[in-house]
């Protein structure tokens, strides 16, 4: 039996067993960066994400010619996956406990028209405050993650508490939110947007900006890396007080050093996309300040959607890892009777989780919305698939218990990493939807793979 | 050893009050009567067996008691006192808990994780405190078996006599004074199963109460002071051990009738099918 499988030709027309030689060769090569990597006691498969990544990445930059490796490539890129990426780490949560939202893009359309709706028309001229007030944003902003939260509670109400299924209860949201956009929209876009709200996404507005600037990109960057250095070093503490193993020094002097010289490695890149000549000119007019020939250089940083991102992703792995409501998602999620046995409130915790996704798909749609400094009715069709697609690429199993934020997040940049260079490379929209439906169902594959073999 | 095989607390005084009762516990199924008016009471240090053939309602009467089905009808007592149990919560606060057959373990997490669900253990600011869960777990896991070490590793990945371990760790590490245990040995090997049976000698001596669940008539021979068997929902009868042969009660497991009747029902039974 082993033989005659080991001799049928490929449909390469290599025997079987060459190719059983050499992945024991290449596996016996990788050996010892696998003990390497068992000492830093890093996730193996999010390492494979990055470097599947990076292949993306520096593919892309060979065919485009350096184009897509430019700072404004890069710049635009992380915008564009902010607002994707935010919504997928809530996505993560509720594909872990075992349900679905397919709701997101309608519900992103829905709370999107209403705060601009809030800010441009309700608060300027019903309640007669005037445009354009200091307030304006925030309180918009406000309204709507509550509202987000309210509607994603319902949902997640009637899922737990009346047992309809997630498909089921969200495919009816994805109806009935983009239909109520429909009927009190008629066709009608909102515009323009609330000044300081544009800037959530990262958009100019005269000599306004919605990016960080240099120093400040610089001080958050430093700011992270202490506190990816300090959590190195607490952690290390605590195990020591309890007697557990711990890292050798030189696994988390190079875990630090790899944290640290990603997350400078970005603020340098997007310091190192200039502000556009004009806006800069505009600048320099206003501030007194002679342009130097060759024009005036002014970095612009991290754009407010990448730092929105990052502090989402922060408090949601918080959220996940940290906090007893993480804890039980994922123990609903790997065993719903258990969970159940253990006390676990699992109604309760599964509410939650679609009022945590309502609410980070209002900060989405802010985001989206202000970029566009307009709310038009078809806003996040379809963003339901991109947000379950990150999620899925970055990891998270449908069967439950498996998942993580991090992944998620370079699941929506690995997904907009792809569709960004197809379109530098003038590859149409519909070979763009066929080529990452290909990658999502290859990478879930794979994935699979991988996973029955590490049994 | 033998020390050990000797029962601690051979017939429990009628003067001493009860930790558990059961009393006329019904539960239904559509129109099943699945457990049908069972009445068994447990003592502090007493080891009860309850057996009986597949759907005879041993695992349904049990889960009425940790809180995972309530009864229809029927009153639980705990200390004297009437408790309603409607919740796994609930009875874990009342210090009952259960050994399930399943296990009941989230596979996806890790050994401390799964000893410390539903009762994690936090920092002031609210926060998971892996670092000392994992200490209780090391602690409580290396007591029941000394060659477990994967206390980082989903349970998935780990033996059935290592899940084990984790599910018996999470019953014992919060000091239960009741405890059940549904088919703790069916999926061990010799020498795990010697290893379970000295711990529950250790948890009676230590004045636990034990409910244990099994097929194995043997298993509950050995280590029960008290056998209750049940038959199609109903309550056969409890015997004192030493004051019944394995014969007769796998006469009450399969006949479904106590001892003293069997022999003329027996009798009136084949009368029957020979006529």
């Amino acid at each position: 039996m082993e033989a005659s499988v080991a001799d049928r030709p490929t449909a390469e027309g290599l025997p079987a067993r060459s190719i059983r030689g050499v992945a024991a060769a290449v596996r016996s090569a990788l050996a010892p960066v696998q003990a390497t990597l068992s000492y830093l006691e890093v996730d193996t498969r999010l390492l494979g994400m990055v470097l599947a990544l990076l292949i993306i990445w520096i593919g892309f930059g060979l065919v485009s010619g350096g184009t897509f490796l430019s700072p404004r490539n890069l710049w635009n890129l992380s915008v564009q996956s902010a607002s994707i990426a935010i919504m997928a780490t809530g996505m993560v949560l509720i594909i872990v406990s075992r349900g679905i939202d397919l709701s997101v893009g309608s519900l992103l359309g829905f709370l999107g028209y209403t705060m601009a709706m809030i800010q441009s028309v309700w608060i300027p001229q019903s309640l007669g405050l005037g445009f354009d007030q200091p307030y304006t944003w925030i309180l918009t902003l406000a309204i709507g993650i509550a509202l987000g939260a309210t509607l994603g509670a319902f949902q997640g109400f009637v899922v737990a508490y009346g047992g309809v299924p997630s498909f089921i209860v969200t495919l009816g949201g994805l109806l009935v939110w983009r239909g109520l956009i429909f009927r009190y929209a008629q066709g009608q876009t909102i515009a323009p947007l609330d000044t300081t709200f544009q800037m959530l996404g990262g958009g100019t507005v005269g000599t306004r900006v919605g990016a960080l600037g240099e120093w400040a990109s610089w001080i958050l960057g430093l700011v992270v890396c202490a506190g990816i250095v300090y959590t190195l070093i607490a952690s290390r503490r605590r195990r020591r007080r309890y007697g557990f193993p711990v890292r050798p020094m030189w696994a988390e002097w190079m875990l630090g050093a790899a944290g640290c010289a990603v997350v400078l490695g970005v603020v340098w890149v997007a310091n190192s996309y200039p502000l556009p000549p004009n806006v800069a000119d505009q600048y320099a007019q206003e501030h007194g300040i002679t342009v130097p020939p060759g024009g005036l250089i002014i970095p612009t940083g991290l754009a407010f959607p990448v730092v929105i991102m990052l502090l989402v992703t922060l408090v949601m792995t918080f959220l996940a890892s940290r906090r007893r409501f993480g804890r039980y998602v994922y123990a609903i999620g790997g065993n719903p009777e258990a969970a159940v046995l253990a006390g676990i409130n699992v109604r309760r915790t599964v509410m939650l989780t679609f009022a945590l996704m309502g609410a980070l798909v209002a900060i989405s749609a802010a985001v989206q919305t202000a970029r566009l400094n307009a709310a038009v009715t078809n806003l996040g069709v379809q963003n339901e698939l991109d947000v379950i697609s990150a999620a899925v690429i970055g990891g998270t199993s449908f069967s439950g218990g498996i998942g993580t934020i991090p992944g998620a997040i370079l699941g929506a940049v690995v997904m907009q990493s792809l569709r960004s260079g197809m379109v530098l490379l003038l590859v149409d929209s519909p070979t763009q939807d066929i080529v990452v439906g290909i990658v999502l169902v290859a990478a879930v594959g794979l994935d699979t793979v991988l996973r029955r073999r590490a049994r | 050893m033998t020390t050990l095989l000797t029962p601690a607390t051979p017939n429990p005084a009628p003067s001493r009050m009860p930790l558990v009762e059961l009393q006329n516990i019904r539960v239904s199924f559509g129109g099943v009567r699945a457990v049908d008016g069972v009445t068994i009471d447990l003592y502090p240090g007493e080891v009860v067996g309850l057996v009986g053939g597949n759907g005879a309602g041993k695992t349904t009467l049990m889960r009425t008691l940790s809180g995972a089905r309530p009864p229809d009808a029927g009153q639980i007592k705990v200390d004297g006192q009437p408790c309603t149990i409607d919740n796994p919560r609930v009875a874990k606060g009342l210090g009952i808990e259960t050994i399930y057959q399943t296990l009941a373990l989230a596979d996806n997490l890790d050994a401390p994780a799964n000893v410390f669900l539903g009762r994690e253990l936090t920092s002031a600011v609210g926060a998971l405190d892996d670092a000392a869960m994992e200490s209780a777990t090391r602690k409580v896991i290396t007591r029941l078996n000394p060659n477990f070490k994967n206390f980082k590793m989903a349970v998935l990945r780990l033996s059935g006599g290592q899940r084990q371990a984790v599910a018996i760790a999470r019953a014992i590490h919060f000091n239960a004074r009741v405890l059940i245990m549904d088919e703790p040995t069916a999926a061990l090997g010799p020498a795990e199963t010697a290893q379970v049976h000295d711990l529950i000698r250790q948890l009676q001596r230590d004045g636990i109460g034990i409910f244990l669940v099994s097929h194995d008539i043997h298993d509950v021979f050995d280590l029960s002071d008290r056998i209750s068997v049940m038959y199609h929902g109903k309550l056969v009868g409890t015997v004192n051990r030493g004051e019944a042969t394995t014969d007769e009660v796998l006469g009450m497991i399969i006949l479904g009738k106590p001892p003293t009747k069997l022999t003329a029902q027996e009798l009136a039974e084949l009368r029957g099918s020979g006529g």
